[in-house]
């Protein structure tokens, strides 16, 4: 906190608003002092200056002063209005101020002594003349040397010019050609000592790339490395790599991969909102099908998806989805889907990630396809990749956008080898790869890593089908991997030899149908007798009460017939006769 | 100023015919390069241009917007308005040979 407070103290910065660079030297150039921009022609030093002047009047209120002794104002006007800059609106309202110092060697002749107080008269007019400006662009001072002949004279003024310009407290930006063993021709970095700044232009391989180096900066942490600039339609921007760091905010947030199969390898939620994801696979595994159901996923949650194609236009990528029950065409109508089309190697690199981050903003997705970064290789070094990859998937995690790459891999070596460079940025890594077999190419799908969650190890045929895309479960009985017909046949005869069991089993049930309904018919015979024998027990019974009952009846005729007297006992005695 | 141009277009129209010289000289203040300007000029003046020349000292510290307009850098700065082409010699004009090769006086 002290160290940081103490440094503002010491120096005070002037920021640029140029893209990128107030980044790079953590608020701008140094404030209040001359600042070298060096480079070759067509380098775009006078594009840099310009823009600091007039972004420093538009945005931070400080009014400046261009001097040029190359290009005519009205040129000048004329080449920044395609930039989006109205130089004379400006110069009338009174915010900048400029001055073509035009110097003609044929028509001066120099006899004795002489100094360059017209140029400072000229210089301090032109800062009073907009009520005090803050911030001077001499381009490029170096015209001088060329047109006054005594070099002597013009170092000991340039001295003079850049103490005159620190007195005065404006930030100064003053531009020089480069030279062959110096930095500038005439050895401009001599005076300005605080600040100097490289510019470079250089074509490999037919592409073009502009880099910009902070060679000095007195009294101020800087990044030290060459970045890579762009100069469009909004002007200039410097693309740091480093400036994004690994503090983005993580989101445990799920989002379905559009098949639900997949999403069950996935703890059956899919992956994680802000993740990187990378299909890598050979030609013709189905990668360009994966992103697009992806895509259609994301549309489908009402959301927002940004397609990068490199490979396919946009029509023909919709077509060719129709083929597997995939309509793109109500996404792209309602807004939903935004299709990019464009050849990798159609420009650099750095331009590829600026019109990435160009549309981005502009779109603001929730989702980011690029199918393929591997054509992007064609457009620059592998390790230019990766530094273009790095920063795009940082920027993205920053904005918690999902990122969906695919990745063309060859058919030599190893699947995963082509990839590597970039496998520390993914967070999920799906694998398409072919499965050769009985003479047949079948698709395998399976999970190389996925962060932060549990995944299936297993490989999953993958299908294109009329209804999109399907996973089935390889066959992996009997010790084989089996797959397409091969996993067909497998299961076919699987099927047959199942059929042949039900049969046997429902037979042999049927027969002990047909034995327990015999049982049934026994039991109800044996049934039938015993009750026919049951009644005529009964009958017997009855009929033998009724034979006693006849003769108690018949001997108590023969008592009356003997003696006339019934008694008791009589009665008692055929009681006690039943009951014994 | 503008008294001063309007007569110099006055002497602009006689020069053509009368072979007027026209000579503007720019200086900041009163330095000692700008007195031996002067002073260098006026003697060469007088010497070959004696009666058909005219000289306007312009102090840029008193109308610094007027340096603009001859696109002066060095002072003191020599104008040779007329006759035709503008000629620029810049120093204190010490070396007379040079001053006359300048101002294409040598021929007359």
């Amino acid at each position: 906190m002290v160290k940081k407070k103490h440094d503002a103290v010491v120096l005070e910065k002037c920021p640029t608003g140029i893209k990128g660079f107030d980044e790079i030297t953590n608020g701008g150039l140094p404030k209040g002092r001359p600042t070298l921009i060096c480079g070759s022609a067509g380098c775009g030093k006078t594009l840099f200056a310009m823009e600091f002047l007039l972004r420093g009047a538009l945005d931070f209120g400080e009014p400046g002063v261009f001097m040029t002794f190359e290009e005519t104002p009205e040129d000048l006007a004329k080449n920044f209005i395609s930039l989006g800059f109205d130089i004379n609106d400006m110069m009338s309202r009174g915010l900048i101020a400029m001055d073509h110092v035009y110097i003609e060697r044929s028509e001066i002749e120099e006899t004795g002594e002489y100094d360059l107080e017209g140029l400072f008269i000229r210089l301090g007019n032109a800062v009073d003349s907009i009520g005090g400006a803050k911030r001077v662009v001499l381009d490029t001072i170096e015209a001088l040397f060329s047109g006054l002949s005594n070099a002597a004279i013009i170092r000991a003024e340039l001295r003079r010019l850049f103490h005159w310009l620190k007195e005065r407290g404006v930030t100064a930006i003053v531009t020089g050609e480069s030279g062959d063993k110096m930095l500038t021709r005439y050895g401009l970095e001599e005076y300005v000592a605080d600040c100097v700044i490289l510019l470079d232009f250089r074509i490999d391989e037919q592409i073009s790339t502009r880099r910009l180096r902070i060679i000095k900066y007195r009294g101020s942490a800087h990044g030290a490395d060459e970045y890579p600039f762009l100069i469009d339609d909004g002007g200039l921007s410097i693309l740091p790599i480093t400036s994004l760091g690994l503090d983005y905010p993580v989101s445990s947030q799920r989002v379905s991969t559009g098949i639900a199969k997949l999403d069950a390898m996935f703890e059956g939620k899919g992956f994680y909102r802000g993740s990187t994801i990378l299909i890598s696979g050979t030609a013709g595994t189905g990668k360009t099908s994966m992103s697009a159901t992806f895509a259609d996923a994301t549309c489908r949650r009402g959301e927002r998806c940004l397609y990068f194609a490199f490979e396919e236009s946009p029509s023909q990528i919709i077509r060719n989805m129709a083929s597997i029950g995939m309509d793109l065409t109500p996404w792209v109508k309602k807004g939903l889907l935004r299709f990019h089309s464009a050849r990798p190697s159609l420009y650099g690199l750095e331009m590829h990630l600026l019109t990435f981050h160009k549309v981005i903003e502009e779109f603001n997705p929730q989702v980011f396809v690029v199918d393929p970064i591997s054509n992007l290789s064609a457009a620059g070094s592998l390790s230019e990749v990766k530094s273009i990859l790095t920063r795009l998937i940082d920027y993205l995690k920053m904005s918690n956008i999902t990122t969906f790459l695919t990745d063309l891999t060859r058919y030599e070596g190893s699947l995963e080898r082509t990839s590597e460079e970039i496998s520390s940025l993914i967070d999920t890594w799906l694998m398409l790869r072919d499965i050769e077999l009985n003479g047949e190419r079948n698709r395998g799908l399976y999970i190389l890593k996925s962060r932060g969650m549990a995944h299936s190890n297993q490989i999953q045929e993958f299908l294109l089908t009329s209804q999109g895309i399907d996973l089935i479960d390889i066959y992996t009985g009997a010790g084989d991997v089996l797959t397409g017909s091969a996993r067909a046949a497998q299961e076919a005869e699987e099927k047959a030899s199942d059929l042949v069991r039900r049969r046997e089993v429902e037979r042999k049930l049927r027969a002990q149908e047909r034995k327990r309904n015999a049982l049934e018919a026994n039991i109800a015979a044996l049934r039938a007798e015993f009750d026919v024998e049951t009644l005529e027990v009964q009958l017997m019974a009855e009929e033998e009460q009724k034979r006693q009952a006849v003769q108690a009846e018949d001997r108590l005729d023969m008592a009356q017939l003997r003696k006339g007297k019934p008694s008791n006992p009589r009665v008692l005695r055929p009681e006690k006769k039943t009951k014994g | 100023m503008k008294a001063a141009s309007t007569g110099k277009d006055k002497k602009a129209k006689r020069g053509v015919t009368e072979e007027n010289w026209n000579l503007r000289l720019y200086v900041a203040g009163q330095t000692p390069k700008s007195i031996a300007a002067f002073t260098n000029l006026k003697k060469i003046c007088e010497e070959y241009l004696a009666g058909k020349y005219q000289i306007e000292v312009i102090d840029l510290l008193k109308n610094p917007q007027l340096a603009k307009g001859d696109q002066i850098i060095a002072l003191p700065t020599l104008v040779r308005k007329l006759p035709e082409p503008i000629k620029k010699i810049i120093g204190d004009l010490a070396n007379t040979e040079r001053v006359l090769v300048g101002l294409d006086i040598r021929a007359v």
